[in-house]
């Protein structure tokens, strides 16, 4: 029971290699990199959890009166969040470009090459 | 390689990833567990600089550094966007007609801003103390402003955003950053270390530099959103394909 929080980050990390594959439009593929990266926020948030344990905010908890979860995974978590998001801005601006140049977002009719 | 040969070779390779991640998984140290040695003395550190939320003391204090790289990456890609999305040679821009908004929709967009805009405000001005900071403020606060667009009209929304005030605020707030932590290195410190006066615990000037980046990093973010969206309300709203007029 112990391991299941890890494994429901490999389950969502491999939904979204699936999407990934499958995909035959890059905005759905650009959704599905999104669903990979949200198995590391629940792979980071696993880790740093600890049993019967609060946030790691001190404004209105007296420190050492209960355990906190480690807060150097939630600030990974942030940071994660912050270049997904960013991520995800790139690339669809990259799709955006490729539907006006190409007139399609189906990856398989993208294959030739064009001047 | 057709479709078919494609799933086959996927689903060969996501079977083994698959096997070998389940495995780490029984590796890995037990959920809930009581060792965490870096959460803890993270904490203990965040309590003697007299931050009283600890992620905020990680972000902007002990893990200093590394919130200047990811700003920076946030920083360049706006900087991509903006130029990926540039109006190219075949394509003019129209001017938006003003559109009617229902009236309930409206009434509740206008009540809500100015709500959402003093909240964008107080989780940043707040993040050294309670869950927030500016990455958090700073997207509450740009998407506050785009209210506007949805209770108005997309002219409305450029009236109080010119683009190109936001973009030199966003290269002003990703310097100020710079500068704060070159300021650690005149003050005969360390770059980016926390060399201001701690204050007294649990007050909004608690924190010594932690404040300080904190709001660097609030109008970054919140610039860097109100550009991204701009960008892409431009090509949704504005740009149309076709000569120029």
């Amino acid at each position: 029971m112990s391991v299941f929080p890890y494994l429901v980050a490999v389950w969502v990390f491999l939904v979204g290699c699936y999407g990934l594959v499958t995909s035959r439009n890059l905005i759905h593929a650009v959704g599905c990199l999104a669903v990979c990266q949200s198995s590391t926020y629940v792979l980071l948030l696993a880790v740093g959890y600890r049993d019967g344990a609060t946030a790691p905010v001190f404004s209105d908890l007296k420190p050492g009166s209960r355990p906190v979860v480690d807060p150097v995974v939630q600030a990974l978590a942030l940071t994660d969040v912050v270049v997904g998001a960013t991520v995800t801005a790139v690339l669809l601006a990259l799709v955006l470009q490729i539907s006006k140049l190409h007139g399609t977002v189906d990856p398989d009719e993208l294959s030739e090459l064009r001047g | 390689m057709t479709r078919r040969t494609r799933l086959f070779v996927a689903a060969l390779g996501g079977t083994g990833l698959a096997v070998l991640l389940v495995a780490a998984c029984f590796c890995l140290p037990r959920f809930g567990g009581a060792q965490h040695p870096y959460g803890d003395r993270v904490v203990r550190a965040s309590l003697a600089r007299h931050t009283a939320n600890t992620i905020a003391s990680v972000n902007f204090d002990q893990r200093a550094f590394d919130t200047l790289g990811e700003m920076s990456i946030l920083f360049a890609s706006v900087l991509g966007t903006v130029v990926l999305l540039r109006q190219t040679r075949d394509e003019h821009r129209a001017a938006p007609e003003p559109e009617q908004v229902a009236v309930p929709v409206r009434r509740f967009a206008l009540l809500v801003l100015p709500v959402a805009v003093v909240t964008g405000l107080y989780v940043i001005a707040h993040g050294q103390l309670s869950p927030g900071g500016g990455f958090q403020g700073g997207v509450v606060l740009a998407t506050a402003l785009h209210l506007l667009y949805l209770g108005v009209d997309y002219r409305a929304l450029e009236r109080i955003r010119p683009v190109g005030f936001y973009e030199i605020a966003d290269a002003l707030a990703a310097s100020a950053y710079l500068v704060l932590g070159l300021a650690g290195l005149v003050a005969g410190t360390a770059f980016l270390a926390n060399f201001l006066p701690y204050g007294t615990f649990n007050t909004l000037s608690s924190g010594g530099t932690v404040p300080l980046l904190n709001a660097a990093i609030g109008m970054e973010v919140a610039c860097a959103v109100v550009v991204l969206l701009a960008r892409f309300l431009d090509q949704a709203v504005e740009i149309e394909k076709g000569g120029e007029k």
